[in-house]
């Protein structure tokens, strides 16, 4: 075997396109993933179209100072607005995809939003109109999501100052004060207050007279609504955020959204590198007439499949190894784990490995392995990226069968587990025992090989 | 040719009622012979004949449905119609290569020896892509020659050769055999088995239709045929071939 590696290893230094593919690979791959993870997603351009009278001058409600540009601002810090003069112009430039959406601010927002708080009646919300073009699903719902949770925060913003305005409310007819109303001031005094006035009123009252009984009533009223009025504080700061959301992870352990596309792309360039490989080396024997000459005696089956597996997964592992570097200049690695990343490759790849011989042996050229290895393990990579819940119950047990079979899941989860912790010795238990279902496959395909 | 080797007690290869079948087809049928150190023997047929599959058979490539075959394949040098090595490797690397999965002693003297004899020691380090058809075919052969075999069969060796080429081959042949290789090939040319070798096989549909020296085979067609060729198609003719 030692003879074949350093056969195969020289044929692949003289294929400079190979081995330039090889490390640019990962190389590439570690630069996308490192810079698609590290940049984030940038700030979305949209169009304001503000309606507003006066622009959005401070408003003053329930005495309390409103600036609508304080809110404007918040929303500019998660999109780029772009700031258009109509509705029309809005229109146009979200249909020619210049803008991803566009926000019209109505005329009569503010004094909607007044006439709520005031308890003026009538049954218009205030309402803050969004447009997008709906053409592309994929924009559509980057769209939704990216405006919706920015309307939804300033809800919250404006929830947050209706409840504090409220709450001023309950306060004058709790403790009393002074309250402006059309230019004129008035002085509450409280309920209180009026309950102490009730009740001083009630010591200078004879007991048993009619009068006492009916301020008695009264003062029992004042201090009941003293009570509970100050109750209402709370229930309106609930009803301003009326259904928290309380994370709970039931199952397995927490990884990062980042640390897990690092472990796809790391077991992505393995499964391609190694399946490649090692399908084009085992047909280029035959394409080459070699095979023939090798196995009538100088090498039997077995060592030529056993060969390949290894020169294909040390290969591969060692471009994973790359770029697993490159993704750690973007995204913080622990380094403390670089000996289960090898491990985690070095399996990983043996499995790969097994199952790009048995399709070299199988496809016995070189093109048609190569093409059999892309229409193979592809749609196996994607059915294996597919959580439990986004399908049927019985169509993901299919899918949770036919992902056993080959090693994409479980040399995901074990490069996963490398990268991020977890436990090893299952995934890399299921990844040696389809090397060798692999490997045995394979070498029963050589016996039409020739 | 050579000088007809006299016959030995025990010849340098025995083929045994060999018969191979791929499925319902049946593409050797019972086909004996000897070969004796030192003898060439060409095997002629029609396309179709089993000529590549008794070669194949004998070099251990194939195995046989029935039958036996005297030598291990280790024991055989075996020549393939298409050159056997690797375009990407030097003509050096090449022979290295096969040296040592023959497991020479010492594998860069074997490689060397093996370029002095195919006089390609000018192009040693030249990948085998960059060789012209002829030369990659004296590499070839070559190859099948490195664990200095008693047996040489060659398929077809002259097919992808141009007329000094193949000159230059049979010399390198006829040698060997001088030396006591003995040498079976296959050929589509009827005057070049004429004359390089001892003795001709005949086959057709996998049967051994005949195993004598050209001269009997002229005798075999009958009067009509002026020269071996058209013996040869005669022959065949009557046996409604």
């Amino acid at each position: 075997m030692r003879v074949l590696l350093a056969k195969d290893l020289r044929i692949l230094r003289r294929s400079p396109l190979l081995v330039g593919l090889l490390v640019a690979y990962p190389i590439l791959i570690a630069v996308l993933i490192g810079l698609a993870l590290s940049q984030g997603p940038g700030k979305p351009k949209v169009a304001v179209v503000n309606e507003l009278a006066g622009g959005g001058a401070p408003l003053t409600i329930g005495g309390t100072r409103v600036e609508p540009l304080e809110y404007a601002e918040k929303l500019s810090e998660s999109i780029d607005p772009v700031q258009v003069r109509s509705r029309a112009e809005a229109r146009r430039r979200v249909l020619d995809g210049e803008v991803l959406a566009a926000i019209i601010v109505p005329r009569d927002l503010l004094q909607r939003v007044q006439s709520t708080i005031a308890l003026a009646g009538g049954n218009q919300r205030p309402t803050v109109e969004v447009l997008y073009n709906a053409q592309d699903p994929v924009k559509r719902r980057f769209v939704e999501s990216t405006i919706d949770s920015r309307v939804a925060e300033l809800n919250r913003a404006v929830s947050g100052k209706l409840t504090e305005v409220a709450a001023g409310y309950i306060d004058l007819l709790l403790r009393g004060g002074h309250f402006s109303l059309l230019g004129r001031s008035f002085d509450v005094i409280g309920l209180e207050r009026a309950k102490q006035m009730i009740d001083t009123v009630l010591t200078r009252t004879p007991r048993g007279t009619p009068s006492h009984a009916e301020l008695q009533r009264v003062s029992r009223f004042a201090g009941l609504a003293v009570d509970n009025l100050d109750l209402a504080k709370p229930i309106l700061r609930s009803a301003g955020a009326p259904i928290a959301v309380k994370e709970v992870a039931l199952r397995g352990r927490h990884t990062p959204l980042n640390a897990y596309a690092v472990a796809i792309a790391v077991t992505l360039s393995l499964m391609l590198v190694c399946v490649l490989l090692a399908a084009g080396m085992l047909a280029l024997e035959r394409e080459e007439h070699a095979f023939s000459r090798l196995v009538r005696g100088l090498v039997s089956h077995t060592t030529l499949v056993a060969e390949k597996i290894v020169l294909a997964a040390a290969c591969a592992a060692a471009a994973a190894l790359l770029l697993c570097a490159g993704v750690s200049l973007f995204v913080a690695l622990d380094w403390g784990r670089a000996p289960w990343w090898v491990l985690a490759t070095a399996v990983g790849g043996l499995g790969f490995a097994a199952l790009g011989v048995a399709i070299g042996a199988l496809a016995r050229e070189v093109r048609a392995a190569s093409l059999l290895a892309i229409l193979l393990t592809l749609p196996i990579a994607f059915l294996a990226l597919v959580p439990s819940g986004a399908v049927d119950d019985t169509l993901y047990d299919v899918i949770r069968a036919i992902s056993a079979v080959f090693p994409f899941r479980p040399a995901l989860h074990a490069v996963d587990a490398a990268i991020n912790g977890g436990g090893l010795a299952g995934p890399l238990a299921h990844l040696a025992g389809l090397t060798v279902a692999w490997a045995a496959i394979a070498r029963v395909g050589l016996r039409r090989f020739a | 040719m050579t000088a007809a080797a006299a016959p030995s007690a025990t010849p340098a290869l025995a083929v045994t009622g060999v018969t191979r079948r791929f499925g319902q087809r049946v593409a050797l049928r019972d086909v004996s012979f000897t070969v004796d150190g030192g003898e060439t023997v060409a095997v002629i047929g029609p396309n179709g004949a089993g000529k590549t599959t008794l070669l194949s058979i004998i070099g251990g490539v194939l195995a046989a449905t029935d039958g036996d075959v005297s030598r291990r394949p280790a024991d055989v040098g075996w020549v393939p119609q298409q050159p056997a090595v690797y375009g990407k490797l030097t003509v050096r690397e090449n022979l290295e290569l096969f040296a040592r999965l023959e497991r020479a002693a010492d594998p860069r003297a074997a490689a060397d020896a093996m370029l002095d004899q195919t006089g390609l020691r000018d192009r040693a380090g030249d990948e085998l892509s960059t060789l012209s058809g002829g030369n990659r075919q004296r590499v070839n052969i070559a190859v099948g020659l490195l664990a200095d075999p008693d047996v040489l069969l060659l398929d077809e060796p002259s097919s992808s050769l141009d007329p000094r080429q193949r000159a230059r081959l049979w010399e390198f042949v006829d040698a060997l055999a001088a030396r006591g290789t003995a040498v079976v090939f296959t050929t589509h040319d009827v005057g070049e088995a004429e004359r390089h070798a001892d003795r001709l096989l005949v086959l057709a549909d996998g049967q051994l239709l005949f195993d004598g020296t050209p001269a009997e085979l002229l005798a075999a067609a009958g009067q009509g045929a002026s020269h071996l060729e058209a013996a040869f198609v005669a022959f065949l003719a009557e046996r409604g071939f």
